[in-house]
């Protein structure tokens, strides 16, 4: 198929950007949207132009690297996948794809469709973690009976590859399904009983102070996250807050 | 937001629940009426409780979108909100306004009138001239006899009823109660955000006809 893209080219954080037009011809409806994107490269190199950067890694769902607004949405038009999972048979010869970074303050643009996302980290750092020393005193995975329900209901939220779509799909900029599923993770499970208070309280603070906005619950996070983290994540975030402020 | 949005929701089914009286018997609903409007707790606890949840919540929503739109300094060249969520949750700021507007033609309407005779004229008996008992269910018939309040009152209704469509399950959401309860909540909000405007645009519609 044959393709328009409209690519967003900033040359670094501190130049303004714009939208770009760009062709690709013969691609196929098997490849990854990412695949795509490297035929568009190689194209651009071959004609001595400057690449579209973006970021990649694992290109099977896990890492949370590939970020790219696709269309109007976080990773495209699927449902449940992340971009470099996306594939070209979601579109049909002769569209034109508009492709951009996510958009939020917190967010920064680094080049092209790659931003900062270490905003996740700093939350992150503030509590998304157990103080307990589990090198070389790990315990027998029994010796802490743990209900079924819980223990998935932790895995789902672990599952939160921090990609960072909830933010740029949620019209507020709005990190809470992401800092729900950290603060759910360990909530959910007895060993994150003990800095319960402090590990939301903080994340909380730290989440504010990277200037992400508030939740109104639009639900638009947990349509477009690729590993289905449900809203339910942020109400228990909610209700853990409340209980550590009190 | 969450919390003053819960006292108002209690306020529109107390509300409604009067106004409905004047439908079902008139009788009823001076009685309630006056009542309302001469019990010293109502009037000196309640109602000052009402206005400040009202003014807050106008304020909180006001801050709440600036904060948020400050979140996002560059806006998309496509952005398809309607793949992800419904009108309603991202237009409440809209829908919101409209109630504000509301508000202000509801205020000059009732209460203005209500504090100038009660406050400034001193006047607590709930009579006037002409009418015999109370007045209230008098000046509720007079106020629906020209059809542009009506309409007025019916589109704000409908603007009401999408901010509710969206508001009731977020305000329980926000507080952390949405959880295993969600599809409870939802087809409760849903029945809440259809009943209350429809209530009010009946009693506005049933007036204006029949009087």
């Amino acid at each position: 198929m044959n393709l328009t893209l409209k690519i967003w080219r900033q040359k670094d954080s501190k130049t303004k950007g714009q939208m770009v037009d760009y062709k690709v011809t013969e691609i196929s409806e098997h490849m990854s949207f990412l695949e795509m994107m490297d035929v568009l490269n190689e194209q651009l190199v071959n004609s001595g132009e400057e690449p579209v950067a973006f970021d990649h890694d694992c290109r099977e769902g896990i890492c949370g690297m590939c970020s790219m607004y696709i269309n109007g949405e976080a990773h495209g038009p699927d449902r449940g996948v992340t971009t470099c999972q996306l594939h070209m048979r979601m579109f049909k010869d002769g569209d034109t794809i508009t492709i951009e970074p996510w958009r939020a303050a917190a967010f920064p643009v680094i080049k092209d469709l790659v931003v900062n996302r270490s905003a996740f980290d700093r939350i992150q750092h503030a509590g998304g973690y157990i103080s307990v020393n589990t090198s070389g005193n790990t315990q027998d995975a029994n010796s802490i009976p743990i209900s079924k329900h819980a223990a998935d209901t932790a895995m789902d939220a672990a599952t939160c590859i921090g990609c960072g779509a909830c933010v740029a799909t949620c019209k507020n900029s709005s990190a809470m399904l992401f800092v729900g599923a950290k603060v759910s993770q360990y909530a959910l499970l007895p060993q994150g009983q003990v800095e319960a208070a402090d590990r939301v309280r903080n994340m909380v603070a730290q989440m504010d102070l990277e200037g992400f906005g508030n939740c109104t619950n639009t639900g638009a996070c947990e349509v477009e996250c690729p590993k289905g983290i449900s809203l339910d994540n942020i109400a228990r975030m909610n209700r853990e807050l409340m209980k550590a402020s009190i | 937001m969450a919390l003053s949005a819960f006292f108002l929701m209690f306020f529109l089914l107390q509300h409604l629940s009067i106004n409905i009286l004047s439908v079902l018997s008139p009788e009823t609903f001076n009685e309630v009426s006056h009542f309302m409007g001469t019990n010293p707790i109502v009037q000196f606890a309640l109602q000052p409780v009402l206005i400040f949840a009202v003014v807050f919540h106008f304020v909180m929503g006001f801050v709440l979108e600036l904060r948020n739109s400050r979140a996002r300094n560059v806006s998309y060249a496509k952005n398809n909100g309607a793949a992800n969520s419904t009108w309603m949750s991202r237009n409440m700021i809209w829908t919101g306004l409209t109630i504000l507007a509301f508000i202000g033609l509801h205020f000059i309407d009732f209460w203005f009138p209500e504090i100038n005779t009660k406050f400034i004229q001193g006047d607590w008996s709930g009579t006037m001239q002409g009418v015999d008992g109370f007045r209230y269910h008098e000046e509720l018939v007079h106020k629906f006899a020209h059809p542009a309040r009506v309409i007025a009152y019916v589109v704000s209704f409908i603007f009401l009823g999408l901010h509710l469509a969206h508001g009731f399950t977020s305000a329980f959401q926000s507080m952390g109660g949405t959880a295993g309860r969600k599809k409870t909540l939802q087809t409760i909000g849903k029945a809440y955000s259809i009943i209350i405007p429809a209530g009010f645009i009946f009693i506005a519609i049933y007036h204006h006809f029949n009087h």
